[in-house]
C-alpha cells in the first residue's frame, strides 16, 4: 500500500514537471490561469461531480432496501 | 459492485477533473486549450466499447446457456453503453464545432459513430417489439452481436481507410500528435477507468432492479395460482 501510494506521487509529481514547457506564441487561457479564476472552474465541476456520485450512491442506498424488503416478504 | 471499486472510481474522476483542467498540455493552433476535451469527450467512446463488450459476451454466454439473469446483465451494459455514446457524439459535435466549423461535418468518423449508435438503437426497438420473454431474449442476444460486429469496422476501420478530421483516422495519428512527451496519457487513461467503473456501477443498479422487478413479479404470480 505504502509502496503504491509512493508511486503515485512520483507520477503526479513527474507529471506537474512537466509544467515548466516553454511558452510560445500559440494562445491559451493563460490570463485566466494567473488570475485565479480557473479554481473557480475547477471548483465548480467538481461540486457538479460530487453531487451526481453521491445521488449514484443513494440510488445504490434505495435498491438495496428494496432488496432487504423482497427477502423479508419471502420468509 | 465493490465498495472498493466505486470509491476508486470517484477518486480517479476527482483526480481527472482537477488535473484534466489545470495540468500544462501541448500548445497547438486550432485546437489551444480545447485539447482538454480529450479528457472528457474520448473516454466516453472508451467506456462504451468496454461496456458493449461486455453485453456482446454474456450474449454469446446467453446463446450458449439461456438464462434470464445474463439476458438482464445484457441489456444493462447495452443501456450504459449507448449513454455513453450519446454522451460522446454530443461532446464530439460541441467539439467539432470550434475545431471544424460546423457540428456536424459528414466526417466518416462522426458518421460511423452516428450509424453505429442508431444500429445499438435498433436492439432497444427489437427488444420492445417482443413480448415473448424466451423468444425476446434470444433473438435480442443474436441481434446484439450483430450490433458489436457492425460496431468495430463503423468506428475503427472505416474512418481510418478514407480521409477523416478526426485524430486516429484517415493516416491521422491518434494521440501521438498531442503528447509528444505523454503527459495527456496520465490523465487519459485514469479517465477511461474511471468513467468505464461508472458505467459498471450504473449497469449494476440497473441489474438489480430488473431482478426485483421480477421476483416481485414472481410473488404475484405464487399468490395468484
Amino acid at each position: 500500500m505504502e509502496k503504491a501510494l509512493k508511486i503515485f506521487f512520483c507520477l503526479l509529481a513527474v507529471t506537474l514537471s512537466f509544467g515548466v514547457n516553454a511558452q510560445s506564441d500559440v494562445e491559451m487561457a493563460d490570463t485566466m490561469r494567473s488570475e485565479g479564476k480557473i479554481y473557480v472552474v475547477v471548483s465548480i465541476i467538481l461540486i457538479v461531480l460530487a453531487g451526481l456520485i453521491a445521488y449514484l450512491f443513494i440510488m445504490d442506498r434505495k435498491v438495496k432496501k428494496l432488496e432487504d424488503q423482497l427477502t423479508d416478504k419471502k420468509h | 459492485m465493490k465498495t472498493w471499486l466505486k470509491l476508486t472510481a470517484i477518486a480517479l474522476l476527482f483526480y481527472v477533473h482537477i488535473a484534466g483542467l489545470l495540468f500544462d498540455v501541448p500548445r497547438l493552433n486550432i485546437l489551444n486549450e480545447t485539447i482538454r476535451a480529450l479528457y472528457f469527450h474520448v473516454p466516453m467512446w472508451f467506456g462504451m466499447v468496454l461496456l458493449f463488450l461486455i453485453s456482446f459476451i454474456y450474449s454469446i454466454r446467453y446463446l450458449g446457456k439461456p438464462s434470464p439473469e445474463t439476458d438482464r446483465k445484457v441489456v444493462a451494459y447495452a443501456n450504459v453503453g449507448l449513454v455513453l455514446g450519446i454522451l460522446g457524439i454530443l461532446t464530439g459535435m460541441l467539439w467539432a464545432n470550434y475545431t471544424w466549423g460546423s457540428p456536424w461535418h459528414g466526417d466518416p468518423k462522426q458518421n460511423g459513430a452516428a450509424i453505429a449508435l442508431l444500429v445499438y438503437l435498433a436492439y432497444f426497438v427489437l427488444r420492445g417489439s417482443l413480448d415473448n420473454e424466451e423468444q425476446r431474449a434470444r433473438l435480442s442476444a443474436v441481434y446484439n452481436i450483430f450490433a458489436f460486429a457492425a460496431m468495430i469496422p463503423l468506428i475503427f476501420i472505416i474512418p481510418r481507410m478514407t480521409s477523416s478530421m478526426h485524430p486516429g483516422s484517415g493516416g491521422n495519428p491518434g494521440f501521438n500528435m498531442y503528447d509528444l512527451d505523454s503527459s495527456m496519457r496520465l490523465i487519459f487513461y485514469p479517465a477511461v477507468i474511471g468513467w468505464f467503473l461508472i458505467g459498471l456501477w450504473i449497469a449494476s443498479i440497473r441489474i438489480r432492479i430488473k431482478t426485483i422487478e421480477e421476483k416481485i413479479l414472481e410473488l404475484e404470480d405464487g399468490k395468484s395460482a
